[in-house]
């Protein structure tokens, strides 16, 4: 299965795959519509990590035996059976924070906008390449299987 | 005959169905449950109760998952006896079904204390999806506006919050010093506690229920509650969160090894061949204190009763055992804890290193024991969780970076390279609870 994958020496630390995370996931998908005018604000799914030198973002990896997925409460974290990728439905979402816990790599955020539910990277669902690699301007970020 | 039978339609069942179907696509599986409906989330019952998600959304894990796993489904039949020797079970209207692999994932029920007047209309407990029927249907037929919660645990704090959301007057009590004593410590249960008041919640710790009063008017009705003080609390309803105890009842008198829980090994055995066991009901090995114990929590419950699935489909996996881990967000506070996380303070070669911020209500907790994590309490900031999870039960030495896990900044980038990278790129394609 295709992942995202980082170069951590490629990161820079920039910022912008968070950015541009928060922008194809708002209403408008337009860079300046999108935090000038919407309410509730674009939140981003991934999340920058910085300790430096080193920073780079974390997406969820859809892993092969997802601990979120047979952890979750309510059932809203599940594996989609065509792409074996892991999927969040928001809907059924409890926010009772049981992924964040078990989620090895810290992949699960409290969503900033609704705090009784999570968020976490969908892999830009219905685009071929995440936003977060296709904007990466040093490359740091890959589209991969391995 | 049937080849693989289970008693319980909940997490356990979801977790073997998903498993034997991995290896077996074709053997029958019975699915044996008392209650009219199949699994649905019991977590969610308090939201179901505070009327935020409807019956629809609460199916676990999805629809028609017991359609396309192919499963038959024996709803609202109660498995009343149990023969081991002749493999069968006896259902309340007296069918018979034989098994060839039997699973007991009965769960657990809540105590309810032999008190006076307990029963009086309007005393609950919470853990079906018609306690909140009924307690929802009380509430709007006598327009309650009090209510009493006893029991300061996962349970007692759920119904506590939906009954709030609900507009009640709720009163919690518990024996104890604090909320939620067997997982967090004081000054994390301290801040619980804070946000809870704030929104209206009354707090009255060390006391326990003596008596439940009647009502002036009618004393077949909960009117309030006697506490061990002598004080009086008035109440139109009362709901028992004291704890839970796994359902043994159509076990006990058979050969079947029972200590607190059905007695099972690593590989989710009993002590009768054939015959598995997990989740609520059963006693497993707790890794972090090593020991037996039983944990009645929900993720547990799925993931023994998905190796429990493994090794009744014929393959042996061993269940790496349970932990206590508890994660919540009630009254606008995250909180995270796992493993030890009650102590306070070094002893018996135990570490704690502490981060609290009063003001920004955030509390981080870790115990270490030569190196490795014991535990940890994360409360308002709990982004990390998963990461610290991670390295406690892979035991890793942390001692060169320890000091980090409850900085403010701390995350997979604060980890030296070479753990990190391992970390990240192979715990992706890692089988956790799954064959290689």
């Amino acid at each position: 299965m295709k992942r995202v994958y980082v170069n951590e020496e490629l990161c820079m630390g920039c910022g912008l795959c968070e950015v541009y995370c928060a922008v194809q996931h708002s209403k408008s998908r337009d860079l300046l519509k999108a935090f000038k005018r919407e309410t509730p604000k674009p939140v981003s799914r991934i999340k920058l990590l910085q300790e430096k030198p080193v920073s780079f973002p974390v997406q969820c990896k859809s892993c092969r035996d997802p601990l979120c997925v047979s952890a979750c409460l309510s059932g809203a974290m599940h594996v989609d059976e065509k792409t074996g990728s892991v999927i969040h439905d928001e809907e059924r979402c409890i926010g009772c924070l049981t992924c964040v816990m078990v989620c090895p790599i810290g992949a699960v955020r409290i969503n900033p906008n609704n705090s009784e539910t999570v968020i976490k990277c969908d892999l830009c669902q219905g685009s071929e390449i995440p936003a977060c690699v296709k904007f990466c301007p040093n490359e740091a970020l890959t589209l991969e299987e391995r | 005959m049937v080849k693989y039978v289970i008693i319980g339609c909940s997490a356990g069942a979801v977790g073997a169905v998903e498993a034997i179907r991995e290896l077996d696509p074709v053997g029958d599986i019975a699915v044996i449950s008392e209650e009219p409906i199949p699994a649905y989330s019991r977590p969610m019952i308090g939201k179901y109760l505070s009327g935020e998600v409807n019956l629809e959304n609460m199916i676990f894990p999805s629809k028609n998952f017991w359609e396309k796993q192919k499963v038959q489904l024996f709803l609202g039949k109660k498995a009343v006896k149990l023969d081991l020797t002749r493999k069968e079970i006896e259902l309340e209207d007296a069918e018979k079904i034989g098994f060839d692999k039997l699973l007991i994932a009965t769960g657990s029920k809540p105590i309810i204390p032999n008190i006076e007047g307990v029963t009086k209309k309007g005393v609950y407990t919470f853990t079906r999806i018609a306690d909140a029927e009924h307690i929802r249907e009380t509430v709007y037929a006598i327009k309650a506006q009090k209510a009493v919660v006893v029991g300061v645990g996962l349970i007692g704090i759920t119904v506590t919050e939906a009954l709030a959301k609900l507009g009640l007057k709720v009163t919690l009590i518990g024996r104890r010093d604090r909320v939620l004593n067997q997982v967090l410590d004081q000054k994390a249960a301290g801040i619980l506690e804070e946000a809870m008041r704030k929104e209206g919640v009354c707090i009255v710790k060390g006391r326990t229920v003596q008596r439940i009063l009647g009502r002036k008017d009618n004393d077949d009705m909960v009117g309030g509650v006697l506490l061990d003080d002598g004080s009086a609390i008035e109440c139109d309803l009362v709901v028992f969160a004291v704890g839970v105890v796994p359902r043994t009842e159509l076990v006990i008198n058979t050969e079947l090894k029972i200590n607190n829980g059905v007695l099972t090994d690593r590989f989710t055995r009993t002590n009768i061949p054939d015959v598995y066991a997990c989740g609520d009901v059963a006693e497993t090995y707790d890794f972090v204190v090593g020991k037996q114990r039983v944990l009645a929590l929900w993720p547990l419950a799925r993931i023994s009763g998905r190796v429990a699935g493994y090794n009744m489909a014929g393959l042996k996996l061993e269940y790496p055992g349970v932990a206590s881990m508890t994660a919540l967000n009630h009254f606008g506070v995250p909180i995270i804890s796992v493993g030890l996380t009650t102590q306070s303070g070094d002893s018996e070669g135990y570490e704690t290193l502490v981060f609290h911020d009063q003001k920004r209500r955030i509390y981080r907790k870790i115990m270490l024991k030569s190196g490795k994590i014991m535990g940890m309490t994360l409360v308002g900031d709990v982004e990390r969780a998963g990461v610290i999870f991670h390295l406690m039960k892979n035991k890793v030495n942390v001692e060169d970076f320890k000091h980090k896990l409850i900085a403010d900044n701390f995350s997979l980038a604060s980890l030296p390279e070479t753990l990190r990278k391992q970390l990240i790129w192979e715990v992706c394609n890692e089988f956790h609870y799954s064959p290689k």
